[in-house]
């Protein structure tokens, strides 16, 4: 309000967030990057050295190389599997009726709300030994064996897909509200095919919220824990489930807190410059 | 209006099919009435729903949950509201670099939240405590409550405020009786969607909560990784039917797809 | 003494300045409109008086007394927002309450005097409605209702008709027009539509980039205007850029043509404002000869543009019932004496 505020106004507002974050985020932050540069000691623990040396052991050692590659494989696989099969969803949602759209877009983002554990225990019940998939191979006649994808890159990525798809479905449904579907209309009436519409218009309109979903999908495969660790367990480590054990198994937190480092820093890296490609093609048609 | 083809409805119907499956799995095999995991295929039986009341670690932990998640989203709208109006309504140095630090945790994963918060509540004594799991819960679900009361606070035309206050009312009241009422859908909304945020967070949780302050999400998971049994599911069968009746409450009364947009 | 003063009222977002030294007496009970294009200040000066923005230097006095720096609830002043600000989450009845509430009126009497308030807007039978499920102009009347229970000393209305559609916007414009002379109050309109102004206010502050331009009465400031803008602006006008090149006589693209030169200096540039429903169009030879471009039939008179010896004009003929001109036709147009206006400032 204009009058009568001071300049302090907005400052004061902001304060209990900003103190609270500087004193609960910031700090602990910069605690954790502090201690990235410490050398642990298997005998006496934490050093209070100055040194790279963790972020060299984990930039030279082929273990972590194989658990950071494959943790970015995953991120890739995962969200190229949600582009495929949120975004015609998402179009499929916006080409319901009202009555029908509203009941499966329930179905479609209610099990965002859902705990993760949940959602990933639905999908070790298919795993499993003893499992759905093991019982309905033996029914057919396709394996005596138990079948598992429990421990398994495939097994992983299944349940990947079903915990971040609605992400992408909801931010692709998103940037179809906001296409006028006249400009559909307009495209038939100038004698394109349904297909042709599709591809010429509807798609490049969706892009953008394409874009984003993939993002918000990548940036969470890329930093899951929950699911690769249930399904993943330890023979089939990333990079979150290697932090974990760094800590709470190893504990040498120097090291766990570099992988964090590193994890918070391609995390921010791709989040930014994927938001600069969206700004930068996008911002000027839309808006 | 156009009509969707029969390939756009079977493929419809598959991914709803993918989408429910897990769920359907879970709760199918939380009625068996075997003692192991298998589905109940000789008849239903509630013994493993009784066998929660036997598991008073899961009914502490859920209560954990609650009191952290209603704690943690309550804070955290006290937390959104100012900050919120602050940087809808006014222009001011630093204004951007202030949203983006409150907004930081979104970018943030928990992972990193979770070892970061680990480190530093050993360091200062904190660990293990109570408040230190809410004042980590506050920090990660204040953006979404700042989210949604922003989206609300921008929509606010200014002139209304300004109208109440050439009617004679004095600060306080325009925003106890105009400000206030009109955010208050967004900030509900905030206030609910930080609720389950919070209710639902494992990554973090996993490294800041002890024994003594088990959320659910981590009981569940530390179950798991022991062992996969109908008890989990039925325990997980229980905060399917939660989720659902939240859910409805949450659309009937914002829309859902409008709080995801929020969430995303 | 006048009611409301404003002395030097200057306001500066940064380097622009937005309202530029404005000095200004209002009369008790006179209705005033500040009239100008979009940009040039008027918001922002009603919002000084408001309270809502604070002059960079000046001052506003009301009543003999410096309200300058009284906060807005302490002004007691009656607005009506452009876009009405009605509380959304109020009914009718409630908003308009809202002011008395903030009195500390009681209950019931505050619920009585807002359904009188209401009945006086005519709308005694949405009392209960809330603003969403109301049309523009109840909304606007709500507004109306709720700037005036507090029985203001001034009413400020900002653009208040400009989001009614024209046919309310007419009849809107002869209701507040007698409301306000029914009550009495002191009122300060501002619009960029200047039928509006003319129609409705006692003088007008015609406005330019944060300038006053002129201060009139509707009819004077329509036969007299003082600058090119002014009759640019008001009304629809004629423009002729020339110089003067005798005494008495201007030259218009080598057209003379006898007009009042006043103190222009023989060989100034200067501009002639004439009216289009001054100039007459006839088939005798009196006049200038002009070719007819295009004629538009308005209902109630004749459109035409023609080119001439003196550039393009505009006309407009009083319909008589017979068909007018057509494109292509020649004609003579002339003017009685004293039509045109001399203005030695060029066309903005
Ligand atoms: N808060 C502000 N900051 C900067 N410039 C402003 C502000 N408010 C208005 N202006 C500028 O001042 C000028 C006058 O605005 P206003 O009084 O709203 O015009 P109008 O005559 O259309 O009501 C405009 O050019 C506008 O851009
Ligand atoms: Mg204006």
């Amino acid at each position: 309000m204009s009058a009568a505020s001071p300049r302090t106004t907005p400052y004061l507002l902001t304060a209990p967030g900003v103190l609270f974050f500087a004193a609960l985020l910031g700090f602990p932050m910069v605690m954790t990057f502090v201690l990235s540069l410490h050398s642990y000691d298997f005998n006496t623990g934490i050093q209070s050295d100055w040194t790279l040396a963790n972020y060299a052991d984990v930039l030279g050692d082929s273990y972590f190389h194989k658990i950071f590659s494959r943790t970015f494989g995953l991120g890739l696989l995962v969200t190229l599997i949600c582009v495929l099969i949120g975004v015609p969803e998402a179009y499929v949602l916006s080409r319901l009726s009202s009555g029908w759209r509203s009941v499966f877009l329930l179905v479609v983002l209610g099990p965002l709300l859902i705990s993760v554990v949940v959602r990933t225990l639905g999908w070790a019940l298919f795993f499993g030994g003893n499992g759905i998939l093991t019982m309905t191979a033996q029914a057919l006649g396709f394996s005596d064996e138990p079948v598992s994808l429990m421990f398994t890159f495939a097994g992983m990525t299944i349940a990947l897909v079903h915990v971040l798809v609605p992400f992408m479905v909801i931010s692709v449904w998103a940037s179809l509200q906001k296409i006028d579907p006249q400009s559909e209309d307009a495209g038939l009436s100038l004698g394109a095919t349904k297909f042709t519409v599709l591809r010429r218009i509807t798609l490049p309109q969706a892009m953008p919220g394409i874009l984003s979903g993939s993002i918000i999908v990548f940036a969470l495969t890329a930093s899951a824990f929950a699911t690769p660790a249930i399904i993943g367990g330890r023979r089939m480590k990333v990079v979150a489930t290697a932090a974990y054990d760094e800590y709470l198994s190893t504990l040498n937190w120097p090291l766990g807190a570099t992988i964090a480092v590193l994890l918070l820093l391609a995390n921010i890296v791709i989040i930014l410059s994927f938001n600069k490609i969206i700004e930068r093609r996008y911002a000027k048609v839309f808006e | 209006m156009r009509r969707l083809g029969p390939v756009a409805l079977i493929f419809h119907a598959v991914f709803v099919i993918f989408i429910l499956a897990p769920l359907v799995m879970v709760i199918a095999v939380s009625f068996t009435d075997k003692g192991y995991l298998s589905l109940p295929t000789d008849g239903l039986s509630l013994r493993w729903f009784y066998a929660i009341l036997d598991n008073p670690s899961f009914i502490d932990a859920f209560w954990m949950s609650v009191w952290l998640a209603l704690i943690s989203a309550s804070i955290a709208v006290i937390i959104a509201i100012p900050a919120a109006l602050a940087i809808a309504r006014h222009k001011f140095p630093g204004r951007d670099f202030i949203a983006a630090f409150l907004l930081s945790p979104l970018m943030i994963p928990h992972l990193v939240l979770g070892v970061a918060f680990l480190q530093f509540y050993s360091q200062i004594g904190l660990g293990g405590s109570f408040y230190g799991l809410a004042a980590a819960h506050i920090v990660l679900v204040t953006p979404y409550a700042l989210r949604l009361a922003l989206s609300a606070a921008t929509g606010l035309s200014i002139e209304a405020e300004q109208a109440a206050l050439t009617l004679g009312a004095n600060r306080f009241t325009v925003f106890r009786k105009i400000t206030l009422p009109l955010i208050l859908p967004g900030v509900a909304g905030g206030w609910l969607l930080s609720f389950i945020t919070s209710f639902d967070e494992l990554t973090m949780s996993v490294f800041v909560a002890s024994p003594a302050t088990q959320t659910l999400p981590v009981k569940m998971y530390n179950h798991i990784t022991q062992t996969i049994d109908p008890l989990i599911a039925s325990v997980s069968t229980v905060l399917i039917v939660l989720t659902f009746i939240l859910m409805l409450i949450l659309d009937r009364f914002y829309g859902l797809d409008k709080v995801f947009v929020g969430k995303g | 003494m006048s009611f409301l003063k404003f002395e030097s009222l200057k306001k500066e977002f940064g380097d622009f300045v937005a309202v530029g030294d404005m000095s200004l007496d209002v009369e008790r009970g006179e209705f005033i409109s500040l009239l100008g294009p979009s940009g040039c200040g008027k918001t922002t000066t009603l919002q000084m008086v408001a309270g809502l923005l604070q002059p960079t230097s000046g001052k506003i006095m009301l009543d003999g007394k410096d309200i300058t720096n009284t906060p807005p609830n302490k002004r007691g002043l009656g607005i009506v927002f452009q876009s009405y600000a009605l509380f959304p989450h109020m009914t009718a009845t409630e908003n308009v309450a809202f002011g008395l509430e903030m009195r500390g009126v009681g209950k019931a009497d505050r619920m009585a005097r807002a359904h009188a308030a209401l009945e006086q807007v005519r709308l005694a039978q949405f009392a209960d409605r809330y603003p969403k499920d109301m049309s523009g102009g109840q909304r606007q009347r709500v507004a109306l209702a709720r700037a005036l229970v507090i029985e203001p000393p001034v009413l400020l209305l900002d653009e208040p008709l400009s989001n009614l559609d024209a046919k309310l916007r007419e009849e809107m414009r002869i209701e507040l027009r007698l409301l306000q002379q029914d009550i009495g109050v002191t009122t300060i309109l501002v619009t960029h539509d200047q039928e509006e102004a003319l129609s409705m206010s006692d003088r007008i502050v015609v406005m330019q980039r944060g300038e006053v331009s002129q201060i009139a009465a509707p009819l004077d400031l329509y036969e007299r205007p003082t600058n090119t803008f002014v009759s640019d602006f008001v009304g629809k006008t004629n423009l002729l850029n020339g110089h003067v090149s005798a005494p008495n006589t201007v030259s218009v693209n080598g057209t003379t043509i006898d007009v009042d030169t006043a103190s222009a200096d023989v060989g100034s540039q200067v501009t002639l404002s004439v009216r289009p429903e001054k100039l007459r169009l006839c088939d005798d030879t009196t006049g200038q000869k002009v070719r007819i471009d295009a004629a538009i039939f308005l209902g109630s008179s004749w459109l035409y543009r023609v080119t001439g010896e003196l550039g393009e004009l505009f006309i407009t003929q009083p319909n008589t019932g017979s068909a007018g001109y057509s494109k292509g036709d020649m004609a003579h147009v002339s003017w009685p004496a004293g039509s045109l206006t001399l203005f030695e400032d060029a066309v903005s």
